[in-house]
């Protein structure tokens, strides 16, 4: 028995972790923005961590149940209303079948994640049903939920505990303004030293153009580069590089004016140079920021980068032992 | 008359007229419809239309052309 979209909201998708695996023939992982956000509400409604849900941008669809279902909303603070009637967000509730759930006006954050038990059994794409829409792969017919769409669902792997809720502590948003952590990569060597000091000294802001392919930052100085004779197959402009892969996460500097954070829908490759990769740790912090959010980009060595991101792995792990364990 | 807010559904930029050569779609003084468009908000490269959601008359517009807003922040007020 499906759930129905009465509305959509301006963007929302079926994600799940995504599809590894053919980034190399330009097909990007994509999948939840916000990762922790997605496995932390499916495991609220008794799902597996990597199962099927709504990623909804700034503002909530409306849906209707046919059948009753608990569900999950986590990520961006985006209040839920059933019926009308408030709910709390990071929190399992049940869903009776006729019931309509929506949204309050976004609060903080940018993503919120949709979970309900069972999971959205979507048709799978080259093993995902992440919605890829440039691709017109996964999510409905390769492209965003509209109106009138029927979401089917799969069967649950446990029993939903309704009123389960995560810890305040293990709960987490941008700060603000938001810090993201670089690790500076194989192009550094491209800017002065100056640049290279102002790019880490300035505070940026999220630009309007910030979507799941990449987000943009605005208010820096422009970066000076050292000089050279552009190599074969680099193009005129000083940034421009000979053609190389794009990893996630990868800053791009297009003329040195505004970065480039390349996100889950990434492009896999091309001809800008990157001063350096934010860290796995804090991709998932990037998609919950808002346009107009000061933003600090902080260099981190290799270490520091590993040692985040067995610091986030923690984070997951007391979740799954806050909500499955007992 | 009551008052009455008109909001911002998204977090982006407000501008007040279709284009930047273009009259505003609505004045100060002005009766607007439920449904009329008074205002876009730019974000992810889309610019999305906040129509009036009351009928009324247009007493304010608290953010300026060109300025960021928040989502549920009033962009038009009615009267």
């Amino acid at each position: 028995m499906p759930v129905n979209v009465i509305s959509a909201g301006i963007a929302t998708t079926i994600q799940d972790m995504g599809r590894p695996g053919y980034y190399h023939l330009g097909i990007p992982i994509g999948g939840a923005m916000d990762r922790l956000a997605l496995r932390t509400a499916n495991l609220l409604v008794g799902n597996a961590e990597e199962a099927a849900g709504l990623e909804c941008v700034f503002v909530g669809p409306e849906l209707e149940f046919t059948e009753d279902a608990t569900v999950a909303v986590c990520g961006a603070e985006l209040p839920p209303k059933l019926d009308g009637d408030p709910r709390e967000t990071w929190t399992a509730f049940a869903v009776k079948a006729g019931q309509v759930l929506s949204f309050d006006f976004l609060k903080a954050g940018a993503r919120a994640y949709i979970a309900i038990s069972g999971g959205i059994n979507t048709p799978p794409m080259l093993g995902s049903r992440s919605t890829y829409a440039i691709g017109a792969l996964g999510g409905v017919e390769g492209r965003a939920v509209q109106p009138g769409d029927s979401l089917p669902l799969g069967a649950s792997v446990r029993a939903a505990k309704e009123g389960a809720s995560v810890p305040a502590k293990l709960r987490r948003g941008p700060d603000n303004p938001a810090e993201l952590r670089v690790l500076p990569g194989l192009y550094w060597h491209r800017i002065t030293e100056e640049a290279q000091r102002d790019f880490f000294d300035d505070t940026w802001k999220v630009a309007n153009e910030a979507d799941r392919m990449g987000y943009r930052f605005q208010g820096g100085r422009k970066l000076a580069f050292v000089e050279r004779d552009q190599p074969f197959g680099a193009g005129a402009d000083p940034s421009n590089i000979t053609d190389a892969c794009y990893p996630y996460g990868s800053v791009q500097v297009p003329s040195g004016t505004e970065p480039i954070v390349l996100h889950r829908d990434a492009v896999s490759g091309g001809g800008y140079f990157m001063i350096g990769t934010v860290i796995s740790a804090d991709m998932d912090l990037i998609g919950q920021l808002q346009p107009h959010t000061p933003t600090r980009f902080v260099k981190v060595d290799m270490e520091t980068a590993l040692a985040a991101r067995r610091d986030r792995a923690r984070t997951m792990d007391a979740i799954r032992n806050a909500l499955v364990a007992s | 008359m009551a008052r009455h807010e008109v909001k911002s559904p998204i977090p982006g930029t407000f501008y007040r007229k279709p284009a930047p050569d273009q009259p505003p779609f609505a004045e100060i003084g002005q009766s607007v419809a439920k449904g009329d468009t008074v205002g876009l908000v730019e974000v992810m490269k889309t610019f999305h239309e906040v129509k009036a959601d009351a009928d009324g008359m247009i007493v304010g517009f608290p953010v300026a052309d060109s300025d960021p807003v928040m989502a549920g922040q009033t962009i038009v007020e009615l009267d």
